[in-house]
């Protein structure tokens, strides 16, 4: 006989063990990164793979997103006559929300199963273990390029995404809704605030850092073969995706609560 | 003379969960000397030497190296014994992500901080000693049959010329001729450094080749140990079917 109660308890203790895991897991790599040696090498060849070779899936985005986002408030502020608020929404909604969330969320995709991929393969064929007899800490080998590379390359990515996606909106707002190119071009840049910019980039750099984080523990507590492996990359998207989206409704209530 | 043994193992056990995999485990080796742990699948051959290296924790017991206690060692304290250490992995663990001279330096440039230029002379030297050449230095481990994955592996568990040696299953996956191959470069490299080596397998003509003694796990315990040359002598039942790989005897096998 199943006692619901029974259940509910495991799983919420299961839950509070991951919590805690997750804690530890963290704390050490935070750890890792103040203190050396520092592998400056592995962060710059990482900062390529996350950042450089991220661009192309992350400016097509920005791109289409900004093209739809001009079309769907022109086509909404129609019905009360404020077609000319498309370059302020256009600029705002992009640097504020869509540009580092939908860039946090392809980065968790292409990104943290990437990280979750190797660091899983690495562990499940003993070259984990083969870094620590080889008297190198595997944080600061392999954790630490992966969360700094991460934590500063999201954030340029996302500055990028920023300017491709208005240039989107513009390209739609000049030639389908028919505006003039340099009012497009001086409402955008009147109405833009520092703040929409940096609360962007911060945003974005939360979400390389969990987005690197999730792909590192998950990877790191990968067993059981092939099918663990496929599982730790799962779970390190699924994570990274849920934790974007929840981190994002607290760094907006940080900036713009008052 | 210094009779302190290089490693010594006293009372260790290991559990995962309620399954006991070493139950009081003691083992001691010589400097210089070449012991070859033998028993079945499963019986925590592995789980011996993760414990030695602080890969594993053990709940109980000591492990000595060269008179020093290691058990509950971490960061730096850990780092320094590892520096003693040399491991050749079952599946030869190599970074996919590395040539081969810079799998077989990594020790010496990451480890040692060596300069990669003088490492790279260095691990030239060691794949030379296992037989390949240096045409291969820059190619990529994924490019390698098991047999050379081995060598390789073999070539970096010696490059930074460590006192002591673990090999994990050296000839499991190789055919007979690349098993006595790689058996033979253990042998000759072991000899040359003077390293004393532990190496766990089942392969019996593997463990005649290597070992200056044997011992046999069983139930978490060294139930048997002697020298290579009483092994076909001793009457232990466990290791009399064994050694011989009959279905029957002693050994509890679930094989339905």
């Amino acid at each position: 006989m199943y006692n619901p109660l029974a259940i509910v308890g495991r799983f919420f203790l299961a839950f509070l063990a991951t919590i805690g895991r997750l804690s530890m897991f963290t704390g050490k790599s935070l750890s890792a990164v103040v203190t050396p040696p520092f592998y400056w090498r592995l962060c710059l060849q990482q900062m390529m793979t996350i950042g450089y070779y991220s661009l192309p899936v992350v400016g097509l985005t920005a791109l289409f997103t900004g093209a739809v986002l001009a079309l769907q408030i022109y086509l909404g502020s129609a019905r009360f006559g404020a077609e000319s608020a498309v370059p302020n929404i256009v600029v705002v909604g992009l640097t504020r929300e869509l540009g580092p969330v939908l860039a946090g969320l392809m980065l968790g995709g292409r990104v943290g199963a990437a990280i979750a991929a190797e660091l899983g393969t690495m562990k499940v064929t003993e070259q984990l273990d083969a870094l620590i007899t080889l008297q190198t800490n595997p944080f600061r080998y392999l954790v630490v390029p992966r969360l700094v590379a991460a934590t500063v390359t999201t954030p340029i990515l996302v500055l990028i995404a920023d300017i491709i996606g208005v240039m989107g909106g513009y390209l739609v707002g000049i030639h389908r809704l028919n505006f003039n190119s340099a009012v497009y071009l001086k409402n955008s840049y009147d109405f833009l605030e520092a703040m929409d910019v940096t609360s962007g980039l911060v945003k974005a750099a939360v979400f390389g850092f969990l987005i690197a984080l999730m792909g590192c523990y998950h990877g790191f507590n990968s067993k059981g073969g092939a099918q663990g492996v496929g599982r730790a990359t799962t779970d390190a998207v699924v994570s990274s995706l849920i934790l974007i989206l929840i981190s994002n409704y607290f760094v907006t209530e940080a900036f713009f609560s008052q | 003379m210094n009779d302190t043994p290089r490693l010594e193992l006293s009372d260790v056990h290991k559990s995962f969960g309620p399954k006991v995999v070493l139950n009081g485990l003691n083992l001691s080796l010589a400097k210089g000397e070449s012991v070859v742990v033998i028993g079945g699948s499963g019986t925590g051959k592995s789980v011996l030497l993760k414990c030695i290296l602080g890969l594993l924790q053990p709940e109980r017991g000591s492990i000595r190296i060269d008179g020093e206690e290691t058990v509950g060692l971490r960061g730096a304290a850990r780092e320094r014994v590892l520096t003693k250490f040399g491991m050749l992995f079952q599946s030869a663990a190599l970074f996919d992500s590395l040539t081969i001279w810079e799998n077989v330096a990594f020790g010496l440039i990451e480890g040692a901080g060596m300069e990669r230029e003088k490492a790279r002379a260095i691990a030239i030297d060691k794949l030379a000693k296992v037989g390949l050449d240096e045409d291969m230095a820059e190619s990529d481990p994924s490019a390698l049959s098991g047999g050379m994955r081995k060598r390789v592996g073999l070539a970096r568990a010696i490059a930074t010329e460590p006192d002591i040696i673990f090999f994990d299953e050296p000839t499991t996956g190789l055919d007979p001729i690349m098993g006595d191959v790689i058996n033979k470069l253990i042998t000759e490299c072991v000899r040359d450094l003077g390293a004393t080596t532990l190496t766990i397998t089942h392969d019996m003509s593997s463990a005649r080749t290597i070992a200056d003694r044997v011992a046999m796990l069983y139930g978490g315990q060294i139930i048997w140990a002697g020298g290579v040359d009483e092994i076909d002598q001793c009457d232990n039942p466990f290791v009399d079917q064994f050694i011989h790989g009959r279905e029957e005897g002693p050994f509890a096998l679930d094989v339905t």
